[in-house]
């Protein structure tokens, strides 16, 4: 080994892509990175994001963070998506388009890895951090250091996974890596371990924040909030929380398994010495498929938290509700063989599986129901997140359809692997999580920052999305049909071409919806005097969230609320509730710190260090973590109080704000 | 949360007092949740195992390799570990943070002589070449009882860590709790570490 | 509604007039995959399409603005409409469930054909097509052992002969699928897959891999040429006519990763070729894995076995070793009972007594007289219930 190798490992000039497309776009990266760095330096925001965003272990600015996580790698994993849907419309009579294998294979892993990874999970986690403590009255998560830490973690993975775009190549091989192509054999160089360091990173962020949120449902309720009383969207967040805390270990030795497998030679999945391939396509989809109700669930109670406020009415039946969740949680864990009917494991065990997969539609259906007997009697209001969510009911039901569909062994033998299954999970995915989101930010986003969204712009937004996402996907489940398979380059066939340059141009009208989504933000902070909220309850919620000021103090209440229904606002507003003005008194806070940047920095030195075969780097930056988290627990200066006069003076402007509203 | 006493008046709707959360109060939960999660990890382990135990690809099996008296004295030495944290706890509830120190010094050693036989064992096994990359079984054999023992080695840092924290502080809220977790870790490992007897080595030699 | 009829016929006929394969195949297999897909889309219908017209019906007659619309906020519970919303999803699923266990047990890619087409009956004693497949980076290895010959990426069957496919991959995994025939099933390496199909029309068909297996994916297609007997014939004849022929130090040079392989032929083809890819022994000196299997359920080779390795100079990707392991080894081969069983042991052939065409209902019970086919049966079924 010389000198340059031991410093350097497999780190060498040849790893900067050679590539005109990622050149360019590093430099626009470059420049958009450096005129940031300057602007904050110029306004010296530094000290502010630090002190006050950084290192907060404020569970509310931890959820916007993450969202803002999500927004940014959203971009990203969209322009990938463009990059695929141009590809595929124009490589056809002997065209190779404008991607080689190397590139587009990379593009589509990259794809689903940053939309499930850094979009859909960042969103849904940062929607439950900030919501799920506010709805059931508490002044934090149970764990707040625990929770910034977890966010920076799940940041230091999307890190990773970002520069891989730059330094070497992001794996070949679609996004669950199935061996024996993602082996050492068939992929030698470094797509595969940023695939799984990256992962591996955010992973340990998912499952501390899934602990956390568990511990916090379960011993942070506010007093007479029995478990038969918690909102909707706490029950879901419940239920996915217990998802991951018993899925993504799973993932983490699969990952660690196919690592052994690639660093050290052992033969888990190796094809020879006694090693099994189908070994890890079975774990993994142990964890993939309760991952995907990871991502539903929590969307399933915000539409039934939006539904019942915008119909100004009680949930259909709640508890009915509440069993499907559970019965959804446990049958997921029941059904990750049909993602692999054509492995050939026998009609028997086909068929178990794909029935099992059935009886998920039936709570999944029953839940479809309430919502739609929630409308029934009940006065509509058509704003965004009630837009969204009857485009929800009406996209995913179709999405539905074609998941059951695709659960019958023998369709899924012609269907397997096509475009119709591809169409099929961006049916639910896009229809129900996306479509889910964006519903929940348009119905939260006034509680977060104190000003409502621009309307206007949020319509673009949503017919962009909805219009888009149609034509983008129904010529692909056509193609599915006509035996046209995913993950293709190049075609034959000139016949496909029209399907391809319309799901293209449905893209290009995503594009518009995510881009007037932009613009809403930007135009509502712009006009954000003119869409001010001083109630606090701007759509006349139902649950405690809105019992508080728009935006929270940083102890959300001063004083622990009692519920004493499942609408435990609308239940205070019926009966009179009066703000308590007097008694109050210093409240126990947990203060910010730095150890989570610091930790999740090391994270991601000793993940790219492994990456590169840098071990001396990797070592240091592993015993760095090690000692760090030493250190960090001989720091007793954990916690603060706010003072009585600071609650008190907080409380005053808060009664003058809803004082004035009634002048 | 239990010592609450709701209001029975429905138009109650906050407390008049903060409630008492005392520190840590859902740590132990916490805790208990995240061992659930890292008995999953072993779970697949003990999975993968029972998949490839048997894929020995014509080399070395269980019966050939497995010294099964040098397993049981490292069995012993982990179940007196146990026995001996056990007593580290019954000291720290009379508060005798000497005699705490003093039983957290004896299970380190204890975890200490158990990671000591088990890398004898792994290096025996390197050196006649029953390596990893040899067959899967052997892939999987090193990898289930290595991980055990990466958490024995993490859970002897940590309780070196709380040696210098009890040494340091005495035996406050903030170390008995951690104490506490440390425990629930120790008699986790030791349960796992049953299971990888019996599993692994016993059933093997069948 | 009517809007919506017309919409429905619209699209099929939109999908009719584009080349649908999964919807028009031309093997009895994927057709009645079709009619299961079909029957299954239109009982979820019944359920799909009364929730979507009743969330717009609901969203618009219940709007804000409507101020004749009855409102009740309080209204969240009637245990006759839960019962319905649980239990209507719960009976399609039966319907599909039921629907599903027969047509997974008579559609199983292993299980044996037991009719030509849904007019034409099998013979009671036949000998299915064999065709050995084994997938490639990045093309296609057909072997056909009863004529001892060979082809890359071109395939071709009798029209109306059973076809049974034997499938393996020599690296990584892909799927092997011809959608006019029949479904998709992985090929992977060191293990065997089959898969029972049959063209019923003449003609010439997609195949390709629908499992992403890497750089070359795109191009990993075929043409599978459906004849009639005597086409089917001459294409035999010409085959054999090839010079070129494919032992294991040709197949040796054939595994090397390649692109957009045009079909090439060989006119004879070493024998115990399929089996040695399958078990990973095409190098002279590997032991078989079916060798090593047997050797490893008696307890494997103990500690002398640990020297019995080679370090591995090259496979497919002239293989590195790990950067942290030693490096890569095989086992070597040694005579022992399986290859003398090889040697010695009569070449099978297997002649294949089709079961009943009737559904199978579980060991203990009768079989009753009753086929999934295109008339929906099963859907006005009392027929077959005595049975039951």
């Amino acid at each position: 080994m010389t000198l340059t190798e031991f410093i350097f490992g497999r780190l060498d000039w040849n790893a900067i892509p050679y590539d005109p497309i990622v050149q360019l776009t590093f430099v626009a990266v470059a420049l958009g990175g450096i005129a940031l760095v300057g602007a904050l330096t110029y306004f010296k925001l530094w000290g502010y994001l630090w002190n006050e965003w950084f290192t907060s272990v404020d569970h509310k600015k931890i959820g916007i963070m993450y969202m803002i996580l999500g927004l940014v790698m959203l971009l990203r994993g969209f322009a990938d998506a463009i990059m695929m849907r141009v590809q595929q419309a124009i490589a056809f009579n002997g065209s190779e388009g404008y991607l080689n294998a190397h590139h587009y294979d990379q593009i589509f892993t990259a794809h689903g890895v940053i939309m499930i990874f850094f979009v859909a999970m960042p969103w849904v986690t940062g929607l439950m951090n900030y919501v799920v403590p506010l709805q059931i009255g508490a002044r934090d998560v149970s764990f707040p250091f625990l929770n910034n830490f977890s966010f920076w973690m799940t940041a230091g993975g999307a890190i990773i996974t970002m520069i891989s775009l730059f330094i070497g190549e992001y794996g070949q091989t679609g996004w669950l890596a199935f061996p024996p192509l993602s082996g050492i054999g068939a992929s030698p160089y470094v797509g595969v371990d940023y695939y799984i360091w990256g992962l591996q990173v955010a992973g340990v962020g998912t499952t501390l924040s899934g602990i956390n949120l568990l511990v916090t449902i379960i011993k942070m309720r506010a007093p007479g909030m029995t478990m038969m009383k918690m909102p909707i969207f706490t029950w879901t967040s419940l239920c996915t929380n217990v998802l991951i805390v018993a899925s993504f270990p799973v993932l983490t030795v699969v990952l660690v398994l196919l690592s052994l497998d690639r660093y050290v030679g052992t033969n888990f999945f190796t094809n020879d010495l006694g090693g099994n391939p189908m070994m890890y396509v079975n774990l993994i989809w142990i964890w993939g498929h309760p991952e995907v109700y990871i991502l539903i669930l929590p969307l399933f109670g915000v539409f039934s938290e939006v539904v019942s406020t915008f119909t100004g009415k009680r949930l259909f039946g709640y508890t009915s509700m509440v069993y499907a969740t559970v019965v959804i949680t446990v049958l997921s864990y029941l059904v990750w063989l049909h993602h692999f009917f054509t492995m050939g494991s026998g009609a028997s065990v086909n068929s178990f599986f794909g029935i099992t997969t059935m009886i998920i539609s039936i709570p999944t259906g029953a839940k479809i129901f309430n919502w739609l007997f929630t409308m029934y009697k009940g006065r509509i209001r058509f704003e965004l997140p009630m837009m969204w969510t009857v485009a929800f009911m009406l996209t995913f039901t179709v999405g539905g359809m074609t998941g059951v569909l695709l659960a019958v062994p023998p369709a899924d033998f012609v269907l397997h692997n096509s475009l119709f299954l591809i169409a099929h999970f961006h049916n639910v995915i896009i229809g129900g999580v996306v479509f889910g989101l964006f519903a929940a930010i348009n119905f939260w986003w006034p509680k977060a920052f104190g000003f409502k969204l621009d309307p206007f712009w949020g319509k673009v937004s949503f017919w962009g999305w909805v219009v888009g996402f149609w034509v983008a996907f129904t010529p692909l489940y056509v193609l599915g049909l006509m035996g046209v398979t995913r993950r293709l380059r190049t075609f034959d066939d000139p016949s496909l071409q029209i399907w391809f340059q319309i799901a293209a141009v449905g893209a290009g009208i995503i594009a518009i919806g995510i881009g007037a989504f932009l613009i809403q933000i930007a135009v509502s902070i712009w006009k954000r005097d003119q869409l001010r909220d001083f109630t606090g309850d701007p759509w006349g919620g139902r649950t405690l969230e809105w019992a508080t000021s728009s935006p929270p103090p940083d102890y959300n209440f001063a004083f622990t609320p009692v519920a004493h229904d499942v609408d435990a606002w609308h239940d205070m507003k019926a009966r009179n509730y009066q703000r308590p003005t007097a008694g109050f008194a210093e409240i126990h806070m947990p203060r910010g710190t730095g150890a989570g940047v610091i930790l999740s920095a090391l994270a991601v030195i000793c993940g790219f260090a492994l990456v590169w075969y840098i071990w001396w780097l990797a070592a240091l930056s592993f015993i760095g973590i090690v000692g760090y988290a030493i250190y960090h627990t001989f720091d007793n200066d954990r916690d603060y109080y706010i003072p009585v006069d600071e609650v008190i003076e907080t409380e005053r402007k808060r009664e003058a704000q809803l004082a004035s509203l009634k002048a | 949360m239990s010592t609450i006493t709701l209001p029975k008046d429905r138009a109650t709707f906050h407390l008049p007092e903060e409630p008492h959360h005392p520190e840590g109060h859902s740590t132990m939960l916490g805790f208990w949740i995240y061992l659930m999660s890292d008995c999953l990890m072993f779970a697949v382990l003990f999975a993968v195992f029972a998949v490839l135990g048997n894929n020995f690809a014509a080399g070395p099996g269980p019966k050939d390799l497995f010294e099964l008296e040098l397993i049981a004295l490292n069995t012993a030495m982990l179940l007196f570990s146990s026995i001996t944290y056990g007593f580290a706890m019954l000291a720290m509830v009379k508060n005798n943070s000497r005699q705490v120190l003093i039983w957290l010094g004896v299970t380190g050693l204890f975890g200490l002589a158990f990671l000591g036989i088990e890398l004898y064992e792994f290096h025996h096994l390197i050196h006649i070449g029953a390596t990893p990359q040899r067959s899967a079984f052997l892939s999987a054999f090193f990898t289930l009882v290595g991980t055990h023992g990466l958490h024995v080695t993490f859970g002897i840092i940590w309780l070196v860590t709380l040696m210098v924290q009890v040494h340091k502080r005495g035996l406050t809220a903030a170390n008995q709790r951690r104490l506490g977790c440390l425990s629930l870790f120790w008699h986790f490992l030791d349960v796992i570490w049953i299971g990888v007897f019996t599993f692994v080595y016993l059933m093997g030699m069948i | 509604m009517k809007s919506l009829r017309f919409a429905a016929i619209a699209s099929l006929l939109f999908l009719a007039s584009c080349k649908a394969v999964v919807l028009s195949p031309s093997g009895d297999i994927a057709a009645q995959q079709r009619d299961l897909l079909l029957l299954s889309t239109g009982l979820m219908l019944l359920i799909i399409v009364p929730v979507m017209a009743l969330v717009v019906f609901f969203a618009w007659k219940y709007r804000a603005s409507n101020r004749e619309a009855e409102y009740d906020p309080e209204w969240h519970h009637s245990t006759r409409l839960e019962l319905v919303i649980w239990s209507a999803p719960l009976l399609i699923i039966i319907c599909l469930g039921a629907l599903t266990w027969v047509g997974t047990h008579l559609l199983d890619p292993y299980r044996k054909l037991d009719r030509i087409s849904a007019d034409k009956a099998i013979e009671a004693e036949y000998t299915p097509l064999r065709v050995q497949v084994v997938s490639m980076d990045w093309k296609w290895l057909f072997i056909y052992p009863e004529y001892g010959f060979a082809t890359v990426n071109e395939l071709a069957a009798p029209v109306d002969r059973p076809i049974e496919f034997s499938l393996t991959s020599t690296s990584v995994m892909n799927a092997f699928y011809i959608p006019a025939m029949a479904g998709m099933i992985y090929s992977m390496p060191a293990m065997e897959t089959k898969l029972n199909g049959v063209f019923n029309n003449e003609g010439v068909y997609d195949g390709f891999s629908s499992h992403y297996s890497g750089h070359g994916f795109s191009g990993m297609r075929f043409k599978a040429h459906a004849l009639d007997q005597a086409g089917f014939d001459q294409w035999v004849a010409d085959v054999r006519a090839s010079d070129a022929a494919l032992d294991r130090a040709e197949y040796l040079e054939l595994e090397k990763p390649s692109e957009h392989v045009p079909p090439t032929r060989f006119g004879t083809v070493d024998a115990d070729l399929y089996h040695a890819i399958l078990n990973f022994c095409v190098e002279s000196g590997k032991m078989c894995m079916d060798e090593m299997m047997a050797l490893d359920r008696q307890g494997g080779m103990g500690i002398a076995g640990i020297m019995n390795v080679t370090a591995l100079t090259h496979d497919k990707y002239a293989r590195r070793g790990t950067v942290l392991g030693n490096a890569p080894i095989t086992v070597d081969a040694f005579c022992t009972v399986l290859d003398s069983e090889r040697m010695y042991g009569a070449a099978e052939t297997e002649v294949v007594h089709p079961k009943a065409a009737t559904p199978i209902r579980g060991h203990a019970l009768a079989q009753p007289a009753m086929s999934l086919t295109p008339t929906f049966t099963l859907l006005r079924t009392p027929r077959g219930a005595e049975a039951l």
